[in-house]
């Protein structure tokens, strides 16, 4: 883990907030999740298939905070921020799991066919910035931009 | 989830629908690695599968490998937008036989 990171590209911009989701830690709510992130990604103008990658990306994110950060610990809680940005999406989620290593959440290489560390390649893959950074006070911030293929 | 009850030609038959997520697959991974133990090739059908995320592919990755080890193969039918779209992300739509339906899957491991 780093300290306070560069900004991201996005913040650059104007950004508008669209909601800001507090979920139990649990698997069983990731759906709900995904579906907040659905509605967001459509009325930032994203299509139907990016809007699946966007969701996608977001929930392969909380997965990992719920099994590597929490380990598991349905205490815990996840704060997801959506902001509507002059080209795409942005995401904030936060959590008040112990510090990750970055290192931890890498993407295997492809060519390795076994399962395991797809879900970090699938977030590096689809968003176009992704950033880990302690939050203050302790826990974990992630940050994630994606942008709309139609603007240029 | 459900598996065809007579298997064509020998070949186990599972159908998965709705979302192949966390929640979902450790049961996931139960039936097709049972399905994979009783022998034979294997055809997993993704048709309604509306959502996949890694621990989906992770588990149909797994299958693959048990059912190869074992001298069989397994193949996926009728793949969903969606989950074509995931596999093409972990750029495994070249590493798992993909068959448009049963029948053109049923041909191609006759062939095999």
């Amino acid at each position: 883990m780093t300290g306070p990171a560069t900004p991201l590209a996005a913040d650059q911009g104007t950004r508008e907030p669209i909601a800001e989701l507090r979920v139990p830690a649990r698997i069983d709510h990731l759906k709900l999740i995904r579906a907040g992130v659905e509605v967001a990604a459509r009325m930032c103008g994203f299509d139907w298939l990016e809007t699946q990658d966007v969701v996608l990306a977001v929930d392969e994110a909380c997965q990992n905070i719920i099994v590597h950060g929490y380990r598991r610990d349905e205490s815990g809680e996840i704060v997801i921020n959506l902001y509507r940005c002059d080209d795409g999406l942005r995401t904030e989620l936060r959590d008040t799991a112990p510090r990750v290593d970055p290192d931890l959440v890498r993407p295997r290489a492809l060519g390795d066919v076994r399962p395991g560390k797809l879900g970090s390649h699938f977030m590096r893959t689809i968003m176009d910035e992704v950033e880990f950074r302690a939050a203050p006070g302790g826990g974990n911030i992630l940050e994630m931009h994606k942008r709309r293929s139609d603007i240029p | 989830m459900s598996e065809t009850p007579t298997p064509p030609n020998g070949r186990r038959v599972i159908h998965l629908d709705g979302s192949v997520d966390l929640e979902h697959t450790p049961d996931i991974r139960d039936v097709l690695l049972n399905a994979v133990a009783l022998g034979g090739d294997v055809l997993v059908d993704l048709s309604a599968v509306t959502y996949i995320d890694s621990s989906g592919i992770a588990c149909l990755i797994e299958a693959l490998h048990e059912a190869r080890e074992q001298g069989a193969d397994l193949g996926l039918v009728s793949v969903s937008t969606q989950a074509m779209r995931v596999l093409k992300l972990a750029r495994l739509d070249m590493v798992f036989p993909i068959h448009a339906d049963l029948a053109s899957a049923t041909r191609a491991l006759a062939r095999a």
